[in-house]
């Protein structure tokens, strides 16, 4: 039976996975959000960086934070070779790019899955951390510590971002070449240099993502295409490029997740971000905090 | 464009009478099946360059239109033991239904966003049949096959027939819209969706149209299938591998002649049933993203573009 306890538990819970969930999609709110690029497959570099996480752990027994921070150099130089080759092969070329670019960065999503169910086979993995497992009482509500690791590293990274974004000059550079290219070359500064350290930071971000990720639930390699809808549309609702209004997003769909979970069961939490997706498409493109018309 | 209406339906009725033939006289029933898997990714492949390719709408739903028609066919069987021409057909209309409806509802959208939905919808149908208890919900069901219908032994061989029938059918579909001011309108709504609507074309009409043909043809291809596999589950009737490999095959053959899809579907198809048998399902996968990977950077208009390349830009259009 529905009660009271039962929906409080659910928002708490809710609000912390949404917490999360702004975390994993803060590069996406970069990458897409700010540079226009059609990232699809930013969940799929997600997942694979929970996988270079796992290996870590396995083989070296390296905290899944440590390892997240560990591999995002190695993400920084993945997204600056990324978006270079995007920028080369579709950006340059104008016209018919988009297209292309779209089935370019969807290709690049199967490969990564293909590789890591080739390296890691198909089952669930997980890591191993002294804060995984365990569940902290507050009242009735039982909060696993695993989740409340994952809302402070999460609120610490989407904090951090922001000021990057907005305090840095480099930081205002990008928000400066997201709202006008043009001006941006017309004083001497080169917008490509500019969007490519973006779309650096934007994956370098996902090492940290993907570790939260691993530690909130066990990864498989096709997980990236439920956040595929979890990303997008957190993006899309915040409005595209406000880093603000993609942690209210998150938050939403989280305790979206989280009700519709107590209340219906699991087999309808796969649906819930696509159909809150498709609904934000069809009425509101512009996002809750959109900037544009 | 006389001559050459007369030499594809000339090529049309060989290659049917071919595959007639080859139901009869072949005992083995290996061919049929690995054959039916590539007539079905062609016909894929063909249906989605209509909306993907003329129109320029990267569809990642294939798997939706797909699985509908699968799932279509598991309903109509169990309910009503619907014949396999009943459930080609009601699959084709719901899938027109449902390609009409995506027009609508992706009206305003564009680009990224466009195949961004098409995903959405894709999950957001798979979830419904895995929670609709009647169709066998996430464990899947098995089907019954009924009796064969002469001329052919296997029901396979039959499905085999029925599909080179589909083939033909979504290609002469493509081809005609290709060669008529539909296939042109649909480049010029492409090429720039807001010069074609200043200068008079019916941009709107025209994408809900290759919606609607583009989601017919798709869920028909998949409504024999639950007959091919006898067995449906959601996990595997929509899977997005559907949608990566038939943008695959269309985009590595080339989408600006109808021909393009065929190429690629057949090149692939092929490729893909040697790669599952001979190393494994996964290196075949890889194989694929990789292909496309390379095509699209490479040689962004796929082996037709290679090949108006060769022969110095002349032809392009025609044919």
């Amino acid at each position: 039976m529905f009660s009271l306890d039962l929906l409080l538990d659910a928002v708490v819970i809710g609000v912390l996975l949404g917490c999360f969930y702004g975390a994993v999609s803060l590069g996406l709110s970069v990458s897409f959000g700010l540079l226009d690029v059609p990232h699809v497959a930013h969940p799929a570099f997600l997942v694979l960086a929970s996988y270079a996480v796992y290996f870590l752990n396995e083989n070296y027994a390296v905290d899944p934070l440590v390892a997240g921070l560990l591999i995002t150099p190695i993400f920084l130089l993945l997204g600056l070779a990324v978006y270079r080759l995007y920028y080369e092969t579709f950006e340059k070329r104008g016209s018919d790019a988009s297209v292309r670019g779209i089935a370019f960065f969807f290709g690049i999503a199967f490969i990564i899955e293909v590789v890591i169910i080739l390296q890691f086979g198909v089952d669930q993995r997980s890591v191993t951390a002294t804060y995984i497992g365990k569940a902290w009482r507050l009242g009735d509500i039982r909060i696993p510590y695993r989740l409340l690791v994952a809302f402070a590293v999460a609120t610490a990274l989407t904090m951090l971002l922001t000021l990057y974004l907005s305090r840095t000059f480099m930081g205002r550079a990008i928000r400066a070449v997201a709202q006008d290219q043009e001006a941006l070359r017309l004083m001497g500064a080169n917008p490509i240099k500019v969007k490519q350290w973006a779309f650096g930071i934007a994956t370098a971000v996902l090492g940290i993502a993907g570790a939260l990720l691993i530690i909130v639930a066990p990864v498989d390699p096709t997980l990236d295409r439920a956040y595929i809808g979890r990303t997008f549309c957190i993006v899309v609702m915040a409005g595209l490029g406000s880093l603000g209004g993609t942690l209210v997003a998150a938050i939403i769909l989280g305790v979206a997740e989280s009700i519709v979970l107590t209340l219906f069961g699991a087999s309808w939490a796969p649906a819930i971000s696509f159909a809150m997706l498709l609904g934000i498409l069809a009425v509101r493109p512009q996002g809750l905090f959109g900037r544009r018309s | 464009m006389k001559r050459d209406g007369i030499a594809f339906w000339t090529g049309a009725v060989v290659f049917l009478a071919a595959v007639l033939v080859m139901t009869q006289v072949v005992g083995n029933q290996y061919p049929f099946f690995a054959g039916y898997v590539i007539l079905q990714s062609i016909a894929l492949a063909v249906a989605w360059s209509i909306l993907g390719g003329y129109a320029g709408y990267v569809n990642f739903g294939t798997s939706a239109f797909y699985g509908v028609g699968v799932y279509a066919s598991v309903f109509l069987v169990s309910a009503f033991g619907a014949p396999l021409p009943v459930q080609i057909l009601t699959g084709a209309a719901i899938g027109a239904v449902m390609g009409l409806a995506l027009g609508l509802l992706t009206l305003r959208m564009q680009g990224i966003f466009f195949s961004i939905a098409t995903i959405a919808l894709t999950i957001v149908i798979e979830t419904t049949v895995t929670n609709w208890r009647y169709v066998g919900g996430a464990a899947g069901i098995q089907i019954q096959r009924p009796a064969v219908t002469p001329p052919f032994d296997s029901y396979v061989q039959m499905l085999f027939f029925v599909q080179a029938v589909l083939v033909v059918l979504a290609v002469a579909i493509s081809r005609y819209i290709h060669n008529s001011w539909i296939g042109r309108g649909l480049q010029a709504l492409r090429d720039d969706e807001l010069a074609a609507e200043c200068t008079g074309v019916p941009t709107l009409r025209l994408k809900l149209l290759a919606c609607v043909i583009s989601g017919a043809l798709m869920c028909a291809v998949g409504a024999p299938a639950a007959m091919y596999l006898q067995y449906a589950d959601p996990g595997s009737a929509f899977n997005l591998n559907y949608s990566v490999t038939t943008l695959a095959m269309s985009l590595i053959g080339g989408t600006a002649h109808w021909a393009g899809p065929i190429i690629g579907a057949i090149l692939l198809g092929t490729t893909q049933q040697v790669l599952t048998v001979t190393i494994s399902s996964e290196v075949n996968l890889l194989v694929l993203g990789l292909m496309l990977v390379l095509f699209v950077v490479g040689a962004p208009e796929g082996i037709v573009g290679l090949i108006y390349k060769l022969r110095g830009n002349q032809k392009e259009g025609e044919i």
